[in-house]
């Protein structure tokens, strides 16, 4: 367990290693969400925790909407609403982009009816990203907080 | 140590206030200058009348007594909500309650 732990901490440094351990069986396919994503939350960079989620080419969407407030006076708490009009929806991550650790959660979805809520720290000014997945393809949206006072303790 | 958890379900939304200091282990303390070890919620499952309608991964991203609302279709008054968690100390929590 645990060298299997290393291994994907190791291998979150680079896409291609992670599908290396794809196929030696050592991470299971995205579709199965059930086990924890180690390698996207130990992501230090947000283009690499959307590729260990499988959304490395998320599109820009008019469908996805991210609703958090313009300044927030207390970056430990975050208020992050994610609303998507589309159908069939799977998947929703939300992102801090410039947090340490970018991923925030991850939630597979059914019967899913357009909006989840969460709060989320931030270690400064960034964008919040939510990925959503949906009818098998993934569309993204950002929203600009300006952060006044930082929550992630250094 | 269990994981304290509030759960309300009506008019199509369930809501989840869990009490957890969601630490992510960056943070220092003031007195002793040392890191607080991580300490987060890993793990949320949420079914509607045992149907698993979320399935979540959490990060120490997400902020103090972590918060949680989401739309659901097709639950109505009466059916049973049900909710677990887990963290990454392996404590775990759990509530149940109806639709109102």
């Amino acid at each position: 367990m645990n060298a299997t732990r290393r291994l994907l901490l190791k291998s979150a440094a680079s896409a291609g290693l992670v599908a290396t351990a794809v196929a030696a069986g050592l991470l299971k396919p995205r579709a199965v969400l059930a086990d924890w994503n180690s390698a996207a939350f130990a992501a230090r960079k947000p283009a690499d925790a959307l590729a260990a989620i499988g959304a490395g080419d998320a599109g820009a969407s008019p469908e996805v909407r991210v609703k958090a407030p313009d300044i927030a006076e207390n970056g430990a708490v975050v208020p992050v609403e994610v609303l998507t009009t589309l159908a069939d929806v799977e998947s929703i991550a939300i992102l801090g982009e410039k947090n340490v650790y970018p991923l925030a959660a991850l939630f597979a979805l059914s019967d899913f009816d357009g909006s989840l809520s969460t709060r989320i720290k931030m270690g400064e000014t960034a964008s919040v990203r939510a990925v959503v997945k949906a009818g098998g393809k993934v569309y993204t949206a950002t929203k600009e907080v300006k952060v006044t006072a930082g929550g992630c303790g250094g | 140590m269990a994981i304290a958890m509030r759960l309300r379900a009506g008019g199509g939304e369930i809501r989840i206030l869990m009490t957890h200091p969601s630490e992510n282990g960056l943070r220092k303390d003031a007195k002793s200058g040392q890191l607080v070890p991580a300490h987060f919620v890993k793990t949320l499952r949420v079914a509607v009348n045992g149907k698993q309608v979320l399935d979540g991964q959490l990060g120490g991203g997400i902020s103090k007594d972590p918060y949680l609302a989401f739309r659901v279709r097709g639950m109505n008054t009466g059916d049973t909500v049900s909710v677990t968690a887990e963290d990454n100390t392996g404590d775990t929590g759990s509530v149940e309650a109806r639709a109102g």
